[in-house]
């Protein structure tokens, strides 16, 4: 940081001037073995929506958390309304107009909507007036930004959607000049989605300028007026949206620097195959006695792929658990290639043939401390060929962990972390264990979350290619095109309950986005 | 500000220097504080180096303390290595030592070796009936092991206590004058000591032969076994060894009992080197329950590297006893050890973690915002103690001045 530069000190008015309201040169930041983010430059105008794009790791939230005053760049001027200016702090980006809301929320679960909004703030002491008109903003801006929230509602009471509306109007109550969205839509539905892009437009047609970080190209095509793309650290250009001749496909090879297109498949045509996975009036209740999974009854096939869909946090995840047999269902029976496996027995359900990608891919699907040939053989190392007398055999590890890398193209050697591997090269780290393992079933947890384009593709196509092997794919994903473009069945969850099972053919976005909020079609 | 950022590779010569380096910074503030207290530095270190490593008696004594030092510090060593934390060395010593005693007594005029081998067995099944308390527990009902483990030395130690001074228990020798002045314990059969054939003219304990051979095989283990492998795994991540269909409950209880064992030895090792009886009073004088907790963060937890921790605590320890006397308090030889190890472990968190400084920008002014919550997020994984001393990996674990 240089001495001549001035720190943010905005009022209450925001100056007005004819320039970007915020302009980025040459912002270079590393950290610790990785240059995140190399000469990046950036302009926003007022009022405009700019999105942000770019694969994982291209460094994105790295670039939004230095605006936002969480980093600090090695390198580089940010300029606010033309004035050189440095945000050591949070604060000094807040105090500056400037507002990032992450993809986790900064909420207070055990406060109210209303007192998270004041939090922190001098008006923090509510006297019941104050608290009228607080109460009379948050409903003024919910009805004028499509942002409606109960202001006297808990933070735990609501739903991910409603959460992300909470740090909107929070931002906008603090006088935010600019707000930077980082993929805002991972847990909305898709009419949620609608919605706060309606607010956003809103917003911005009120000269509030946003940066939308996204790596979903239609949404950019939805809300956005000019795109700057950042690939593998640097901003590769800026483009107006509305242009003439702007695609999907032109973004996406800017990005990549090549044309992508993700794998799907056909649906299946009339498919008499028998079952591998079948669930009967499955119950589960989580560890407050509260039921999470309802009679849960399906079946899937050998060759399909059945997906599981609906909002984040309606069952799925314990569904899956209840599967793998890594929580105890209450009633009914998980049956594999037509065995009955024992309630809350991981290994039972092994047995039976199952291979589970978990949705936390480090932590549970692969222990981030340890290499990856380790990771290759964490659910038989126990055993020969990969270890006699209960000594680990390191040769036969190491030539199992060779062979996988260079069959699934990971990049990494044996003996590299997993932890820090790229989110895509841990799921093919993950999905080269499980799909070696030569299971009945296939059961995936969101494996595409957080990972850039190809890969992406790397995993679809795995997942169509053990469904072509016989193997029965369950795929549990919050991503409906994704759920769309791979499924031949789908099910849809609300609170815990299957609401209905529909087939790919006659499923659309709009018809499982009413199922995800509990109305069945 | 601040920062204290984890390294993310090693060179080996920082492995190297950062303990000699560590040593140094003990050395120089050690120097100073002699010199303070008045009492001579340079004849204190030339007291100490021959109380402890040159002199042969000096040697023979410090490998007999070291002995239990490296035992305990396995025991802790192989559960820490899996995130669980036995803390009961200690009590489970105790226990070892009790058991180790009866089967001596008992024993009577049985060869010396299948007294002594008869000895350990007893000692380590002791030391594990006390480790499956807090083992199960922690296995089945998810206590705090580090607790119930801590509570247990208390009882083992009150117990061992009552065995002498409270009770006219098969321990205690009621016959002999002394101890009709003073309680003592039995003293256990000649037959029973544990030989410690010299080298050189410096003993070697066979205590310390069987800890070299366990650190060796829980090195092995650790390393290479399928055993260490699945504590491995459970250290990185409880939820990944259920997901691939471990045990982990049976896996608490099998590596407290491993644990349990070791420490139990180390009281037969005590028994049978040093006291040759039941001595309630000095084994909680020398605490080498707690002594292998810290011989075990000395080794960041790999046994070999505890071993040599071993060595280096009874080496402390045994110069320290020889110093104490008209001119030299006892305070001053535990200030003393307390800054060596202070210094190694404070140079072993600088090994895996380095401080960045950089000048803040100058000039702030609070906006609207102030006291915003936000804070740099870290979703890294919970880090374990297995090769250093866990704190969070996030880069930014600390932010200080600018507050």
């Amino acid at each position: 940081m240089t001495e001549h530069l001035k720190c943010a000190d905005y009022g209450p008015t925001p100056s007005i001037s004819a320039g970007p309201v915020l302009q980025a040169v040459n912002i270079s930041k590393s950290f610790p073995g990785v240059l995140a983010n190399d000469q990046v430059n950036f302009e926003l105008a007022k009022g405009e929506i700019h999105a942000l794009l770019g694969e994982n790791g291209s460094g994105k939230t790295t670039f939004s958390k230095m605006l936002a005053g969480l980093y600090t760049p090695d390198s580089g001027t940010i300029y606010i309304d033309g004035q050189p200016t440095a945000l050591p702090l949070p604060r000094h980006a807040h105090a500056a107009g400037i507002f990032l809301i992450q993809q986790n929320f900064s909420l207070v679960e055990r406060l109210t909507v209303a007192e998270n909004i004041v939090l922190g703030l001098k008006e923090a002491s509510l006297s019941r007036r104050k608290y009228k008109a607080l109460v009379a903003r948050i409903e003024e801006d919910g009805r004028r930004y499509g942002l409606d929230v109960e202001p006297s509602a808990y933070i735990w009471q609501l739903s991910m959607g409603e959460r992300q509306r909470v740090e909107i109007i929070k931002a906008l109550y603090r006088r935010a000049r600019i707000l930077i969205l980082d993929e805002p839509t991972t847990v909305l539905t898709p009419q949620e989605c609608k919605q706060l892009f309606a607010g956003l437009k809103r917003l911005a047609s009120e000269d509030t300028s946003i940066i939308f970080i996204s790596h979903k190209l239609p949404e950019i095509f939805a809300v956005c007026d000019r795109v700057t793309i950042l690939r593998s650290g640097k901003s590769v250009t800026t483009a107006d949206v509305r242009e003439e001749g702007m695609s999907p496909h032109r973004l996406m090879g800017m990005m990549f620097g090549r044309e992508i297109t993700l794998s799907s498949k056909e649906p299946a045509e009339g498919d008499h195959a028998e079952d591998t996975l079948v669930l009967d009036e499955v119950t589960c209740h989580n560890e407050f006695g509260r039921a999470v999974v309802e009679n849960v009854s399906f079946t899937v096939k050998k060759g399909e792929i059945f997906g599981i869909t609906g909002v984040s946090g309606n069952g799925q995840r314990e569904l899956a658990e209840v599967v793998a047999g890594l929580r105890r269902r209450s009633s009914g029976t998980v049956a594999i290639a037509g065995r009955t496996v024992r309630s809350g027995d991981p290994e039972d359900a092994i047995r039976a043939g199952l291979s589970y990608v978990p949705e936390d891919r480090l932590g549970t699907g692969l222990v981030p401390d340890l290499s990856i040939s380790d990771n290759l053989v964490l659910k038989n190392a126990w055993a020969p060929p990969y270890s006699r007398f209960g000594i680990v055999d390191q040769r036969a590890v190491k030539a199992l962990a060779v062979r996988l890398i260079s069959q699934f193209g990971i990049a990494g050697q044996p003996q590299s972390l997993v932890g820090q591997l790229s989110g895509g090269n841990a799921q093919k780290v993950l999905l080269a264990r499980e799909l070696t393992s030569e299971p009945k079933v296939l059961m995936a947890g969101t494996p595409t979350r957080g990972l850039d384009v190809s890969a992406t593709d790397v995993v679809r196509r795995l997942l169509i290619e053990a469904a072509k092997s016989e193997i029965g794919v369950l795929l549990i994903s919050e991503d409906l095109d994704e759920v769309l473009e791979l499924c031949d069945r789908i099910g849809v969850m609300y609170k815990g309950k299957i609401v209905g099972i529909v087939d790919r053919r006659l499923a659309t976005p709009d018809s499982l986005g009413l199922m995800m909020t509990g109305m069945t079609a | 500000m601040i920062r204290i950022e984890r390294r993310l590779s090693l060179k080996l010569w920082v492995r190297l220097c950062v303990p000699l380096g560590s040593l140094l910074v003990a050395f120089v503030i050690i120097t100073l504080l002699l010199f303070l207290s008045g009492v001579g530095a340079w004849s204190t270190y030339s007291a100490m180096i021959s109380a402890s490593i040159t002199s042969t008696s000096g040697l023979s004594e410090t490998f007999v303390i070291a002995t239990p030092i490296v035992l305990t510090g396995l025991c802790a060593t192989m559960t820490f290595r899996m995130g669980i934390y036995n803390i009961g060395g200690e009590g489970q010593l105790y226990m070892g030592a009790m058991a180790a005693t009866a089967v001596a007594l008992e024993l009577h005029g049985e060869p010396g070796y299948v007294i002594i081998i008869a000895m350990s067995v007893a000692a380590a099944l002791a030391g594990c009936v006390w480790s499956l308390i807090p083992g199960l527990l922690r296995a089945y009902f998810s206590t705090n092991e580090i607790l119930v483990s801590l509570m247990l030395n208390y009882v083992a130690g009150y117990f061992i206590s009552y065995l002498i001074f409270d009770s006219r228990s098969y321990w205690r020798n009621l016959t002999s004058a002394a101890g009709q002045v003073y309680p003592i314990g039995k003293t256990i059969p000649a037959a029973s000591w544990w030989p410690a054939p010299s080298l050189g003219g410096v003993g070697i304990p066979l205590g310390l032969m069987v800890a070299i051979v366990l650190a060796a095989v829980c090195a092995v283990c650790l390393r290479r076994s399928t055993l260490g492998f699945k504590m491995r795994t459970t250290a990185g991540s409880v939820s990944a060894a259920r997901y691939a269909g471990l045990n982990v409950r049976r896996l608490i209880v099998v590596v407290m009992l491993i644990s349990g064992a070791l420490a139990g030895i180390a009281g037969a090792v005590q028994v049978g080197s040093a006291s040759h009886a039941l001595d309630p009073t000095g084994l909680e004088q020398v605490q080498y329950g707690y002594a292998g907790i810290i011989a075990a963060a000395l080794g960041a937890f790999d046994p070999i590297a505890v071993f040599a921790a071993g060595l280096l605590l009874g080496a402390i320890n045994s110069s320290g006893s020889i110093l104490v006397g008209p001119s030299f308090p006892i305070g001053l030889t535990g200030t003393i050890e307390w800054i060596v190890l202070f210094s190694v472990i404070s140079g072993g968190f600088l090994l895996n973690f380095r401080v960045r400084w950089r000048p803040r920008a100058s000039g702030h002014k609070a906006g609207l915002g102030r006291g915003e919550p936000t804070v740099p997020s870290s979703s890294e994984p919970t880090p374990t103690l297995a090769g250093g001393i866990g704190i969070s990996k996030s880069t930014q674990v600390t932010e200080r001045g600018a507050r």
